[in-house]
């Protein structure tokens, strides 16, 4: 099985430069899990204690997760998951 | 330092004095590596706040993925402050994530005065940088067509 997953430059530092990994897993909880065994630390930086980071974005396809089921979003094979930050400030 | 052509300037200016006294928001994206900000995408504030700004989160896919398709990052990202001077916040700083970047703040505080600055923010330092407007900026670029 395989998910690609879009690496932002930010995140890059955890695989090494790569801007494209790919991972497996039925549910996005478990696809960033799986993804940490490779890449350990990249997790940390998308999900905390309460879930979802609020500044980063999750998309499944087209969709971000936030209007999915979040960390419980179902994934499969030949998806693009794209892991993008916020763009924001005050 | 950031080189940006009057144009461009003046776009981002504008766009400030528009959403006033909300933050407005956007980006100049150019060719990968060239440093050179030539395309102007002014993006919605999904706040609406005049203390917050953030690209809302389907705008923000459309807009990398266009970037990718054109070979293209994002040279410059702006926005404004409406009642404070042109310098990043400690929010601007905590979620600065693009360490390439030149982040633009233009305060719209004074209608009479143009405040526009620009800074790199890495690793949560700021550091400011010189702003040089040319009349245009693909004076010595190869893809000119003359």
């Amino acid at each position: 099985m395989a998910i690609e997953v879009r690496i932002p430059t930010i995140l890059r530092t955890y695989t090494g430069g790569e801007k494209s990994v790919t991972g497996s897993g039925s549910t996005l909880a478990d696809l960033l899990a799986d993804l940490d065994t490779r890449h350990p630390g990249l997790r940390e930086r998308i999900v905390d204690d309460k879930g979802l980071r609020r500044f980063v974005n999750v998309y499944v396809n087209d969709e971000d997760v936030r209007f999915l089921a979040g960390l419980d979003t179902p994934v499969k094979d030949g998806d693009t998951v794209t892991v993008l930050p916020a763009v924001a400030g005050g | 330092m950031l080189v940006i052509d009057k144009s461009i300037y003046d776009a981002i200016v504008a766009h400030a004095r528009r959403d006033h006294p909300d933050e407005a928001c956007g980006v100049v994206a150019g060719p990968v590596g060239s440093d050179r900000p030539v395309r102007f995408v002014p993006m919605t504030n999904a706040a609406r706040s005049p203390t917050f700004y953030e690209f809302d989160s389907a705008d923000l896919l459309r807009l990398y993925r266009e970037m990718d398709e054109r070979g293209e990052e994002p040279v410059i990202i702006y926005h404004s402050h409406t009642a404070t001077e042109a310098y990043p916040s400690r929010t601007d700083v905590s979620y600065a994530s693009e360490p390439n970047a030149h982040y633009v703040l233009v305060s719209t505080r004074d209608p009479d005065t143009v405040e526009f600055r620009s800074f790199r923010i890495v690793d949560g330092s700021v550091t400011e940088e010189e702003v040089r407007v040319v009349p245009a900026l693909d004076v010595n670029s190869e893809t000119r067509n003359s």
